[in-house]
């Protein structure tokens, strides 16, 4: 990893009009001004709940959701795109060099087509490569690195396993030759035996081909292995963000310490211990006054109900949004 | 406690184009009453087709194999529940002594009928109450599996609920009939890891409350470990480890049970490699010969593994594996 600085993010916003009416101008905010800085080279993770703006953001970086306000700027050395404006033919550059790898490889591959024809379509459609010949070495190429056989190249998806078909997905995704990947809950959808071999997988790809994840998923632990770096959201917010361990070794906000203690322990004799997060997420379209976890935060003061805090960075990377973390970090200390 | 259902050399197959393949083979298991038992194994392993079995649910192209039995012991009764043929039997086991929650709450409520609607029907189907009484009632589950404004929720559709809200209105709605046993397929699977830990806790709530037996099947051993008495670990339709929550996953003897163990990402030592288990699930349709979980494994002896099935051996009082590395103990009591 190093210190430049791929996919910069300034204030960005992603809203949608949904007003009925002429007259009506209802946006809503589904990531609402978040800043965040991704290094070259590195892997980096965004959780949060279902609603909390991860896959919104993710997609903003690959263009793919509108940009309302804020910037975005990608440099990878040879080029600098600013997201926000981005068009034309710089637009069709920018899709060789960052790429979606989705959630569900049961729905990601068409089953009409072979794993050549669906690894190939990116070459074809953005015209990377002029003969078939040249397609087919690429293509072979790219599957080897993603430890596919080359005689699964002749067969359809209906034919593979849940890991085997999110490997199709990667070399799909990798075949041109991209920068930056955003890789939306990637693993969500398979078992647990294979869902650590393709970490592994992605994780041998970053080395060899030097790429840089944004790793959305809901699941810390998973998270925790594969990311150096963690940012935390809610409700279209950015609440923390700090390298990996220094997140799991002290969680500043409230609701990244509730999403710990959510996960289910492995210890049969640990059961019940765990601080519940109490209700649900509240509607993006409704959204609480003040800081926007208060409805379910367990330390929140009068002051967290009116008055919104804002992502402050103590100086040791360790950037945090919360009224009291100081205070409930001390009386830890103490404790 | 009592048995509450058993479940004797289930053997399972659905006929398809390909030829006969095998889902389920030679499964084995009962459940008292009261108790939770949790099914894990990769997806494929046969694990809801065992479920659904227990309600004849699965497909009209299954073949139960003859040896199969399944006992249930209702009110003083016992049920041979592959005996039954017609419909009007079956509410014996479906909707009666048996229910089931889905994995996906979306899927399984009707979109265009209100869950009260929903709830209700069921209840005028399976019992002998009243209209005025079956909605009663479903208030008054909804209410307790934590639902806010019941009243008013029971005038809504699927899809004004959250994800949470549904999964508990699947819950409210399954155990409105005061079945004997609950099959929870994988019902947390499709939550946030908040909303899971809400759902188990309330699972554990009703568990102690109505005092029914629950077959929970997932993928995930910290849910296991969080929620069963007992578990038995399931890989290409075969019961490979049974036994008490602590002793399996403190304990494991199965390789395929250390396999899914050591797969899972810990928090106490993150540099920890990731070990996967090796090579995918095999097809249901090239069954491995000997043991069906040789072409992955790590503790492979030799050739017995190819060429023998592995007796079930048990460890000791309830906790029984089959694999060969434990030839040495005492054989199938």
């Amino acid at each position: 990893m190093s210190d430049e600085i791929l996919i910069s993010a300034k204030d960005l916003t992603v809203g949608y009009n949904i007003g009925k009416g002429f007259f009506d101008r209802t946006v809503l905010k589904a990531v609402n001004e978040v800043s965040v800085e991704i290094k070259r080279g590195s892997f980096f993770g965004l959780v949060g709940e279902s609603g909390s703006g991860k896959t919104t953001l993710g997609r903003a970086l690959l263009k793919a959701a509108p940009i309302t306000g804020g910037h975005a700027t990608f440099t990878d050395g040879e080029v600098t795109y600013d997201l926000a404006t981005v068009s034309g033919d710089e637009l069709k550059d920018y899709r060789k060099r960052a790429q979606l790898i989705f959630q569900d490889p049961y729905a990601a591959l068409s089953p009409r087509m072979t794993v050549r024809d669906i690894v190939a379509e990116p070459l074809e459609v953005m015209g990377l490569t002029k003969t078939r010949e040249e397609t087919d070495a690429r293509v072979r190429e790219i599957a080897a690195k993603c430890r596919l056989n080359l005689e699964h190249l002749r067969r359809f998806p209906h034919a593979f396993s849940g890991g085997q078909r999110q490997r199709i997905s990667i070399a799909r995704a990798l075949v041109s030759g991209p920068k930056f990947i955003v890789a939306d809950e990637s693993v969500a959808a398979l078992d647990v035996s294979i869902q650590a071999d393709v970490l592994n997988l992605l994780k041998q790809l970053q080395k060899d081909l030097g790429l840089t994840f944004l790793f959305i998923s809901h699941d810390l632990s998973v998270v925790a292995h594969t990311c150096d770096h963690v940012a935390v959201m809610y409700l279209g917010r950015l609440v923390e963000s700090a390298p990996t361990r220094q997140l799991f070794a002290a969680p500043r906000h409230p609701y990244t310490k509730a999403l710990f203690s959510a996960i289910p322990s492995l210890d049969p004799d640990d059961r019940g211990r765990a601080q519940k997060l109490v209700g649900e997420i509240p509607s993006p379209l409704n959204q609480p006054s003040g800081c926007k976890f208060h409805t379910r935060c367990p330390n929140a003061i009068d002051k967290c109900r009116t008055t919104e805090p804002t992502l402050e960075n103590p100086g040791d990377g360790h950037a945090v949004s919360c009224h009291r973390w100081r205070e409930l970090l001390e009386a830890a200390i103490t404790a | 406690m009592t048995t509450l259902i058993d479940v004797e050399n289930l053997t399972l197959s659905f006929r398809t184009d390909e030829g006969l393949v095998t889902a389920v083979e030679d499964v084995s298991f009962s459940l008292k009453k009261g108790e939770v038992m949790g099914l894990v194994g990769e997806s494929g392993s046969g694990k809801s087709v065992t479920a659904k079995a227990l309600m004849q649910l699965n497909a009209g192209n299954a073949v139960y194999d003859p040896k199969s039995k399944i006992t249930l012991h209702a009110e003083g009764r016992e049920v041979d529940v592959l005996s039954l043929k017609k419909a009007a039997e079956l509410k014996i086991v479906r909707g009666g002594a048996i229910s089931m929650i889905f994995q996906e709450p979306m899927a399984s409520f009707a979109p265009a009928i209100t869950i009260g609607n929903q709830m209700v029907e069921q209840l005028l189907i399976h019992t002998d109450m009243t209209k005025a009484k079956a909605k009663e009632v479903s208030i008054e589950m909804l209410d307790r599996v934590g639902i806010s404004d019941p009243s008013k929720r029971f005038d809504q559709y699927v899809f004004e609920l959250s994800g949470g809200m549904r999964q508990r209105a699947m819950i409210a709605m399954a155990l409105s009939t005061n079945p004997k046993l609950l099959i929870a397929d994988e019902p947390t699977t499709a939550l946030d890891v908040t909303i899971q830990a809400q759902v188990i806790d309330l699972m554990k709530d009703l568990v102690n409350e109505f005092h029914m037996g629950i077959i929970f099947i997932t993928h995930d051993l910290g849910v296991i470990a969080q929620t069963a008495d007992k578990v038995c670990v399931m890989y290409l339709g075969r019961i490979v480890e049974e036994g008490p929550v602590r002793e399996v996953i403190r304990n494991p003897k199965h390789p395929y049970t250390r396999g899914l163990i050591a797969a899972l990402p810990r928090f106490d030592d993150l540099d920890a490699p990731l070990t996967p288990v090796p090579g995918d699930i095999p097809s249901p349709l090239e069954r491995p010969t000997g043991c069906v979980f040789h072409t992955r494994c790590r503790e492979i002896i030799g050739d017995v593994c190819k060429r023998d099935l592995p007796e079930n051996r048990w460890v000791d009082q309830s906790h029984r594996v089959a694999c060969h590395l434990h030839a040495k103990t005492e054989a199938v009591r």
